[in-house]
């Protein structure tokens, strides 16, 4: 009884209840909602966001912020997509290596700026944020790689299943879930990171190397971002250099607070992330099945993050120093 | 009794001040102000139009709207808060303002309607920061979201036309100067005074150089924080306004990405992100600045994108350069 009660007692059970309730309601005016169809919408809408929310949930943990992780996709899926296209008889799986590859290098740029500077990561990654965007207009000559030019294996992974009729894509972003889940939960590392955000006086002191924490965080962010940009490609079929990936943080930054994840640090879980992608999927594929416009998704989505921050300070305990823009230098 | 004095006077001189003339002119504004003359000097290589001070005076009216709101900003982050949803803030209320003078309400009160919403829009800041004691760089994230997707509901993807009359205060010359300029000294020279001299302005920066040290003093830290919020709340909706007046119609795309901008022009002009350092005439400077190098590119027919990639570079540099400044002169 006592451990029913702490299951849900949970943040996560109040999310998945707050999953349910909402398609229970959407389902109840329209009841095409809640077919495999509806489902299929729901599922394809996921997993770009989820695997990108698994790099932004490790770098809130350690008490950070990455902004530029929409510009990491659109510069990542570039530099795949034209590959693709100036060397099209190149074995296509290569382009996953070079899209983590580009990620990483963009990540780890953030991280080191971050750390050897000693800068606030929001301000920092707010600048590369426009930098990346601006370095992808640069490398393609502000040009799109047309739909001609993707793979079609690659393509194909949004389309064919290996099983039940769902999407290899989908398989890729719980597989990268449970990835994240193992390194976060078992490893000496993973655990570094919430020792570092849940106290960063703290962590140096038991030996803990906050600068390569840090880096490792960001770099591991631009890596799920790249990942997430070849999937782009193959979900959509192109790679433009102004809509790839644009607005894309925002998303995700929604999704990992919703899903419980402290921006003061040190909290947050792989399936509390899970959960709030899942209920941003579920609020964006209800949109058009109730017949509101696809224009208010952004205002839906800011005020759904506002929520979540004021539910996230209502169940947070108190003593904890909030996350401000860093330490000051004395 | 008189050696202890002595002694403590010897011992205050050992830690010697600054002469004068370092602490004049080591310190970030002298940075701004050089690279500032060194781009007027490469701009003046690349195009005779850049000694041409109407050309400048302008390109100026292009930004005029978002430098005014950053001069706002600056004291903000000096207080040490930050709103990165000023930008959206300015779409909204100018979305508000159009919608509602097209559905046909007399103009005074569709022009009270936007700045009303600029202000309900800094309220609604103060209340998550102060009220909810959230960090303000997550909540301003949420409410740029937010307010950028309102004035999407409100403008959806058409722009809205205002009245001809309304339309080009950036045309309206009072003695050759463009009125956005004139707008944008003279809320510089009244912020600067109010931030330099005033009892409140020297509150703001030890609000922002020790938050527990000012509560002690009995600083109310909140209300004065809580007025920052507004402020900048009603200016950006003023801004906002006047981009409706410069564009002629309203769409809620407007000053996208301005927030980027905006914290530039702030920590160009040598503010410290972490509060409690910074001046308006830094950020004065850095305004022009920015028209400079944003002039010059265009000049020099730079993408509009590579633009963006300058700006970029220029934000992170300027923050390092700026927190290497103060590492040097450090009290």
């Amino acid at each position: 009884m006592n451990q029913l009660r702490a299951i849900l007692l949970r943040r996560e059970a109040g999310i998945a209840v707050m999953i349910v309730l909402f398609c229970l309601a959407v389902g109840v005016v329209k009841p095409n909602f809640l077919t495999l169809n509806g489902l299929r919408i729901i599922l394809l809408l996921v997993p770009l966001v989820m695997i990108a929310a698994m790099g932004q949930m490790m770098v809130l943990i350690a008490r950070h912020v990455d902004l530029s992780i929409g510009s990491t996709l659109g510069f990542a899926a570039m530099v795949t997509g034209m590959m693709f296209r100036d060397m099209p008889e190149i074995w296509w799986p290569l382009g996953f290596a070079v899209a983590i590859g580009t990620g990483t290098l963009l990540g780890l740029f953030n991280g080191v700026l971050i750390t050897a500077f000693r800068l606030p990561s929001i301000i920092v990654t707010l600048g590369t944020l426009n930098l990346y965007r601006g370095l992808t207009f640069i490398i393609s000559d502000a040009r799109q790689v047309d739909r001609q030019y993707i793979p079609s294996a690659l393509k194909a992974m949004s389309q064919t299943s290996p099983i039940f009729g769902i999407p290899w894509i989908i398989f890729m972003a719980f597989g990268v879930a449970l990835l994240t889940y193992w390194f976060v939960m078992h490893t000496r590392v993973g655990r570094q990171i919430y020792a570092l955000g849940s106290n960063p006086e703290a962590a140096p002191l038991r030996g803990i190397s906050t600068n390569r924490v840090t880096i490792l965080v960001f770099a591991l962010s631009g890596a799920l971002a790249g990942l997430a940009g070849i999937m782009y490609a193959s979900r959509w079929g192109f790679v433009n250099p102004s809509n790839t990936g644009y607005g894309f943080e925002f998303q995700v930054i929604a999704a990992v607070v919703i899903g419980g994840v402290s921006i003061n640090g040190g909290v947050g879980t792989v399936l509390g992330t899970i959960l709030g992608v899942l209920l941003l999927g579920c609020v964006g594929a209800a949109l058009p099945f109730l017949g509101i416009p696809g224009t208010s998704q952004n205002a839906i989505f800011g005020a759904v993050i506002l929520i979540a921050l004021l539910i996230d300070r209502s169940v947070r305990s108190r003593g904890i120093a909030p996350l401000s823009l860093g330490r000051k230098r004395t | 009794m008189t050696e202890s004095t002595t002694t403590s006077m010897q011992a205050r001189e050992i830690v010697k001040a600054r002469p004068a003339w370092h602490v004049m002119l080591v310190r970030p504004e002298l940075m701004t102000f050089i690279l500032l003359v060194i781009g007027i000097y490469v701009g003046s290589l690349l195009s005779p139009f850049f000694l041409d001070v109407n050309y400048i005076l302008r390109s100026f009216t292009l930004t005029a709207e978002l430098s005014i709101a950053a001069l706002v900003l600056t004291m903000v982050i000096i207080s040490g808060e930050i709103d990165l949803s000023a930008a959206a803030n300015m779409a909204l209320s100018a979305a508000i303002f159009a919608y509602v003078q097209a559905a046909g309400v007399p103009m005074p009160i569709a022009i009270a309607a936007g700045l009303l919403a600029g202000l309900a829009m800094g309220a609604l800041n103060a209340l998550m920061v102060i009220r909810f004691q959230l960090p303000s760089i997550i909540v301003t994230i949420g409410t740029l979201i937010f307010y950028r997707g309102l004035a999407q509901v409100i403008a959806g993807d058409r722009s809205i036309r205002v009245p001809d009359w309304f339309i080009g205060v950036n045309n309206v010359l009072i003695a050759d100067i463009p009125l956005p300029v004139i707008i944008f000294v003279l809320v510089a020279i009244v912020l600067a005074i109010v931030l330099g001299t005033t009892t409140i302005g020297r509150q703001i920066y030890q609000i922002g150089t020790n938050p527990i040290a000012a509560k002690h003093a009995g600083i109310k830290s909140n209300q004065i924080k809580v007025g920052l919020f507004l402020t900048l709340g009603l200016v950006s909706a003023v801004g906002g306004l006047m981009t409706a007046s410069r564009l002629g119609s309203v769409r809620y795309d407007i000053a996208l990405g301005g927030e980027l901008q905006m914290v530039l022009m702030a920590m160009l002009g040598g503010t410290y992100i972490f509060g409690g350092r910074g001046t308006i005439l830094g950020t004065f400077l850095a305004a022009w600045l920015l028209v400079i190098v944003s002039t010059g590119m265009t000049v020099a027919n730079l993408l509009p994108a590579i633009q963006l990639t300058v700006l970029g570079v220029l934000l992170v540099v300027a923050i390092i350069a700026t927190n290497f400044i103060y590492s040097r002169t450090q009290r």
